[in-house]
């Protein structure tokens, strides 16, 4: 299955795969960020991240996602793990400020860089407003899209007010709340006991609070 | 996912050089195509070079009126940046109909035009798969294919392109300015930059090894009213069945680019020049040739309803 | 306690805590991500290792040889299960196909090698590395090929496999208007948030499996068996679980090959089974071809209806009883039903979310909707005319225990503004949409199961819940601490609930709608001896004492509930068993669903509007999370309407659109807001709780209605479920489309 010219997004093809690895770059081991730039496959590589506000200091095999990092490395179990391939949106966090799929990243790709979960919103004796509205609307059923659904929530109003446009927003330069612009926005959310119009109800809530 | 090393490069020159001499090497951007495709094996790159930290992350006007923007410029903040909403919004529409938030928040220009197929046989390893593994024959053609190509193909493979972004880059006539493992800079029309699949579908686009997208070019503004129309099974987080961006001229002329039919952003100059003649005329002219298997048969008529719908639109604003 | 006449009064019935929209109990622990799931448990199982689990690469035949040595010797791993070294297994009795295959492999991803690894990255890339060569065999995977080869179903059934009341075919001949078509439903997959997941530990010879799974006595039994163990060395806890929908009903892979691999290793052992694994290697909604038949008057009065249903399975596998509803839910003194079995190659069909009626009303709701059209009448008023009040099969002697079925529909069109609907299709237009509405009936049946629980009281006069009942998102935390309350006469916040746990008494489990009604009944039931003995202790006659505010009185005296639990507490347990109340009473539950859609006029790209229903389910135990639970569904139903499929590839023999990708559910975007009615109902046939089940009755004629609509719009009926955009371009011609 080598393929000398396959590409993907995210990436341009360098050459023909082959089994190992060569050590390169150098002049990359001088480059700014103080960890170490290189390690052979399977050899552990440490990385830090802030994390809900506490540094973490890990040695990760460098194939470790953000998510599992959290999950199995930090204990971190909020987060949740749906599909693993970017297609529900339960491992949703906040990376400096914005919202991602922690799946689809890798650990070692956030060196520096601060994150915050589901944990580091609230915890259940000093909710955050977001987790105390899905509680007051029954925004959830099962609970296990629950963390991710939460923290795009928050995320999503953000965005709404730094006016970032949606596929649903008329005119792009006149961004508002609507119940429909964070019907959109939430989409990459996928909540199969389907409390789609609860949690519409509890951001909704947050958003007029925000307002008030 | 197989074993690989990381490094993060410090020019764009020096992870040219170092991708184009490394074997098994890979860029990594935002990550959200290829990381799901290595934990499938789909792709096993032994070495990753993260592109992230290079300063590729910037918007500029340049001297003749376009727009240059960098390789690394996350999907969300080109689709919110001031510029883009005002001169190329049919780009910003392109954009926020792809993928999710939190996928936007990630997924990089340059990432987004190298985006891989959604084919299914591609995605299970253990089927036949001509662009996965050469060879090996296409799943597809008998298989499940609704969602496939319907132009353009070959019978080695009908892969559709799933990225919305492109066919607007496509419809706006961008180029994808590049640097070499040598330090060549070079700039390639978007129209040349994806390939057809031919006999070899896995040689999707021109890039030589090692060669790293850098910016791609918008040239100025084309004025007009910008649309983008993507048909999809559920309202939102979908890929394409059928996408169409559209320009309208102020003169009645009208450029048209489609996504979710082609192994590539699908332009057919004469669909352009059919404008006058109504959406049947578009949509006869961009399809001409078309192989569609029995599934996905209706997504040529549907490319004429979705032009149909975006006819009667322009009308009923006009 | 034996339920085996109708409930009179009892302290349910005075309503202060049940009934009463509460917020669920779980909330604070799954809004800040503290509930732990099965594959969250460091907690209890340090260090366990990572299993990843390798699917066969075909359908049929045999796997003629394994090479695990490249595997074995990869980074991490600690050890690699196959049918080779994994002892001699039974199978469950729940279980159609083995859940670790090989030699013989009876379907696509049917679990045939656990790779176990110090770490996750290390166990999914060593299980690229086992070499597994097959020998492929011809299998049968297309339904409506294997259509005409379809047996009458073997046991395992629920209710006969054919019914005939009168003569359908003789009534059918004479009827003055006739309706006669074909429907066909797609295999569906359950999509549940959380994958199948376990971590497994031993000791010694006992082992714990932390698992996510609906039914926890049935899962010890399954284990058991299925490892030659007995049952009392195996444990589950299963407290939180992601979502299940009847997908995690039944013993599956990642617990079998969790307890083989940890028993292996020596330590214990985490399998999730990857999201693109799901719908090949567990099971799934099968697909449906149903012809229904209805002969009726002009004026839309049945004389005559016939549900034919036709489903696959693997061999030794079951039907899906498409045709159950038909039953029971119109009149007509002419009636047929049948159910054929073919044999498919495919993976396991089995129970999702309402198994029978889910489908079968996808038919149904259509067909008379097509019986609405031909006669005239308005199809509310249709329905209506069609009411009866007994078992039509067994006639006015089994009568319903309560029927409030010509009520929703009323009261649902009123809510809904049914009267706006213009009874011509495609004759409403606003820009670009066509508008329509639609109306189906909503009816599951109302299953009860024997349920039991255990319930103290501590020195402070906190009443502590104890019973292996699940909660799959349903509620039955909140539901059970508040039966608990209302019964001990404490607020809600002094009762907990404990879940999930196979040392706790065997409940009901989650599945069929019955888990509500049966569950709280159970705990009814353990309350009640619980009373017992508190009255008793305080000198009180039983059936004198009254609980409330944390005391219990008797006239003008009263002790705290604390005081006579002393410092050992005081516990009781019980569980609930049902009589011949179903037998004598047809327990169903009923509800009318209504939606608006608009069509796109050049695309026929379908939104909903607007979704509502009015429900009868006897009483709400809690009006916020039952209306979650019947929402829900109806989205579900949504899906099922216009988008979920898994597409078969009929060479190679498997759900090609296996993951979220490609098997598209409903998303934020697609659902409106939706209204939901539930109408005052106490039945006092189903339990002491005057319950029933409302978990599946949702999904139950949601997506006919949605069918009905867009009828309504465009003038197009479609029958080939989901009513994708294809479709509805392929029907254009001669519609209200462009």
């Amino acid at each position: 299955m080598t393929s000398d010219h396959l590409t993907r997004r995210g990436l341009l093809q360098g050459s023909a795969a082959v089994a190992t690895a060569l050590p390169v770059l150098g002049e990359a081991q001088a480059a700014p960020a103080s960890r170490p730039q290189y390690n052979k496959g399977g050899r552990m590589t440490a990385v830090e991240l802030t994390v809900n506000g506490r540094e973490a200091h890990l040695q990760l095999d460098p194939r470790t996602t953000l998510l599992d990092a959290l999950r199995e490395h930090l204990h971190l179990t909020g987060t949740k793990k749906g599909c693993d391939h970017g297609q529900c949106g339960a491992c949703t966090v906040l990376v400096e400020g914005r919202r991602i799929n922690s799946c689809l990243t890798l650990a070692v790709m956030h060196e520096g860089e601060s994150v915050t979960t589901i944990e580091g919103l609230g915890a259940p004796d000093k909710l955050h407003p977001m987790q105390r509205a899905f509680i007051a609307h029954d925004g959830y059923q099962c609970g296990y899209c629950t963390p991710g659904q939460i923290c795009s929530a928050v995320a999503v109003l953000e965005e709404i007010e730094a006016g970032v446009p949606s596929h649903v927003t008329r005119d792009l330069d006149k961004v508002a709340f609507s119940d429909a612009e964070v019907r959109e926005r939430m989409s990459g959310n996928i909540c199969r006991c389907a409390a789609y119009p609860n949690i519409i109800a509890a951001i909704r809530d947050v958003a007029g609070e925000e307002k008030a | 996912m197989r074993p690989f090393t990381y490094s993060r490069a410090a020019s764009v020159e020096e992870a040219a050089r170092a991708a184009a001499s490394t074997p098994g090497a890979r860029f990594i951007a935002g990550g959200t195509n290829l990381l799901d495709l290595m934990k499938l094996q789909i792709e096993t790159p032994t070495h990753l070079i993260d592109v992230n930290h290079l300063g590729l992350d910037r918007i500029e006007k340049n001297p003749e009126g376009g727009l240059r923007v960098g390789a690394l410029v996350r999907n969300t903040d080109l689709a919110a940046d001031q510029t883009v909403r005002r001169d190329y919004a049919v780009l910003s529409r392109a954009l926020l109909s792809g993928a999710s938030g939190q996928l936007r928040n990630k997924a990089t220009t340059a990432g987004n035009l190298l985006q891989r197929t959604r084919c299914p046989y591609f995605y299970d390893t253990r089927m036949p798969c001509n662009k996965r593994q050469p060879g090996s024959g296409c799943g597809a053609l008998k298989g499940v294919s609704r969602s496939l190509a319907i132009i353009g193909a070959s019978d080695a493979c009908i892969a559709q392109n799933p990225s919305d972004m492109a066919v607007a880059m496509r419809l706006l006539d961008a180029s994808v300015d590049t640097v070499s493992a040598d330090g060549s800079r070079r700039s390639i029309p978007i129209a040349d930059f994806h390939l057809l699949p031919g006999d070899t579908p896995h040689v999707e686009h021109v890039l030589k090894p090692g060669e790293l997208i850098t910016s791609v070019t918008l040239p100025r503004p084309l004025g007009g009213a910008h649309v983008y129309r993507k048909v999809r099974d559920r309202a939102s987080y979908a890929f394409a069945l059928v996408s169409v961006a559209a320009v309208f001229g102020k003169d009645g002329g009208a450029r048209f680019a489609f996504g979710g039919i082609a192994p590539k952003p699908w332009r057919v100059d004469a669909a352009d020049a059919a404008a006058a003649s109504g959406p049947r005329a578009v949509a006869d002219a961009a399809l001409a040739g078309a192989r569609p298997t029995a599934q996905n048969a209706f997504k040529q008529d549907l490319v004429a309803k979705t032009l149909a719908s975006l006819f009667r639109q322009k009308e009923a604003r006009s | 306690m034996k339920f085996d006449t109708p409930a009179t009064t009892n302290p349910i019935d005075r309503g202060r805590v049940v009934g009463v929209p509460h917020d669920r109990i779980d909330g604070p622990a799954k809004v800040t991500g503290t509930a732990p799931y099965a594959y969250e448990r460091h907690d209890v199982a340090p260090n366990a290792a990572y299993g990843w689990i390798v699917g066969s690469a075909i359908a049929k035949g045999r796997i003629s040889a394994i090479d695990q040595r490249v595997a074995q010797a990869a980074p991490g791993v600690l050890g690699i299960i196959t049918h080779q070294n994994a002892g001699q297994l039974s199978k469950g009795d729940m279980n159609t196909a083995h859940l670790l295959g090989g030699p013989e492999i009876e379907h696509y991803d049917q679990a045939v090698a656990l790779v176990i690894a110090d770490t996750l990255e290390n166990a999914r890339d060593a299980a690229k590395l086992v070499q597994i060569d097959y020998a492929p065999e011809k299998g049968r995977f297309d339904l409506a090929a294997e259509r005409a080869r379809a047996v009458v179903p073997e046991g395992g059934f629920g209710g006969p496999a054919d019914t005939s009341v009168g003569d359908f075919d003789g009534a059918f001949a004479n009827a003055p208007v006739q309706i006669d078509q074909h429907y066909t439903t797609p295999d569906q997959s359950h999509a549940m948030m959380e994958p199948h997941a376990t971590t497994a530990a031993w000791n010694g010879d006992k082992l714990t499996l932390w698992t996510s799974n609906q039914m926890v006595s049935w899962a010890v039994g399954e284990v058991a068996k299925t490892l030659n163990i007995p049952r009392d060395n195996v444990r589950i806890i299963s407290p939180y679980i992601g979502g299940g929908f009847g997908g995690k009903l039944f013993l599956r892979a990642d617990a079998l090959l969790a307890a083989l691999g940890a028993r292996v290793v020596g330590r214990p052992v985490k399998v999730a089974i990857a999201r693109h694994q799901i719908p090949n290697n567990t099971t799934h909604r099968p697909a449906t071809i149903q012809r229904i038949r209805i002969g009726a008057g002009k004026d839309g009065v049945i004389d005559a209806i016939a549900h034919e249903v036709w489903s696959g399975d693997l061999p030794g596998g079951g039907s899906e009883t498409a045709a159950q509803q038909t039953r029971l839910l119109y009149r007509g003194a002419n009636r047929l039903t049948t159910h054929r079995l073919a044999t498919l190659d495919l993976p396991e069909g089995n129970a999702m979310r309402a198994p029978g009626e889910a489908v079968g009303l996808l038919a149904l709701e259509v067909a008379m909707d097509e019986l609405a059209e031909t006669c005239g009448v308005d199809p509310v008023e249709l329905r209506i005319r069609n009411d009866v009040q007994y078992d039509p099969e067994a006639g006015p002697q089994r009568p319903f225990s309560s029927r409030k079925f010509v009520e929703c529909l009323r009261q649902g069109a009123e809510r809904f503004g049914w009267d706006k609907r213009l009874p011509t299709p495609g004759k409403l237009r606003e820009g670009r949409w066509l508008i329509g509405m639609g109306v189906a009936s909503a009816f599951r049946n109302n299953l009860v199961m024997a349920s039991g629980a255990r319930v103290g009281v501590d020195a402070q006069g906190h009443v502590i819940v104890e019973t292996d009942m699940t909660d799959i998102g349903t509620g039955s935390y909140t539901i059970i601490g508040q039966t608990a309350a209302e019964m001990m006469g404490v607020p809600l916040d002094a009762v907990t609930v404990r879940l999930g746990d196979s040392r706790y008494p065997v409940s009901a489990g989650s599945g069929g709608q019955f888990g509500a009604n049966s569950s709280t009944a159970g705990v009814y039931a353990a309350c009640v001896a619980l009373r017992a003995k508190l009255a008793e202790k305080a000198g009180y006659a039983a059936d004198q004492a009254t609980f409330e505010d944390g005391l219990v009185r008797l006239g003008n005296q009263s002790q705290t509930l604390g005081a006579l639990a002393g410092r050992e507490g005081l516990w009781a347990e019980d569980r609930i068993e049902f009589g011949d109340l179903t037998e004598r009473y047809a327990q169903a539950t009923f509800g009318a669903h209504f939606c608006e859609v608009g069509v796109d006029i050049d695309t026929a790209e379908v939104r909903i509007r607007r979704m509502g229903g009015a429900f009868a389910a006897g009483r709400i135990l809690n009006p916020k999370s039952a209306r979650s639970q019947v929402i829900g569904a109806m989205t579900m139903g949504a899906g099922a309407a216009l988008m979920e499929e898994l597409a078969v590839d009929t060479r190679f023999g498997f759900f090609v659109n296996h993951d979220m990708a490609e098997y598209l559910v409903p998303v934020h975007a697609d659902i409106p807001d939706q209204d939901v009615l539930f109408l005052d109902e106490l039945d006092d046939k189903s339990s002491p709780m005057k319950a029933k089940g409302v978990g599946e009755l949702g999904i139950c004629g949601a997506g006919a209605a949605v069918a009905n609509a867009i009828y309504n719009a465009t003038g197009i009926r479609l029958r080939d479920y989901p009513l994708t955009i294809d479709k509805l371009l392929g029907a254009a011609k001669g519609s209200a489309l462009a």
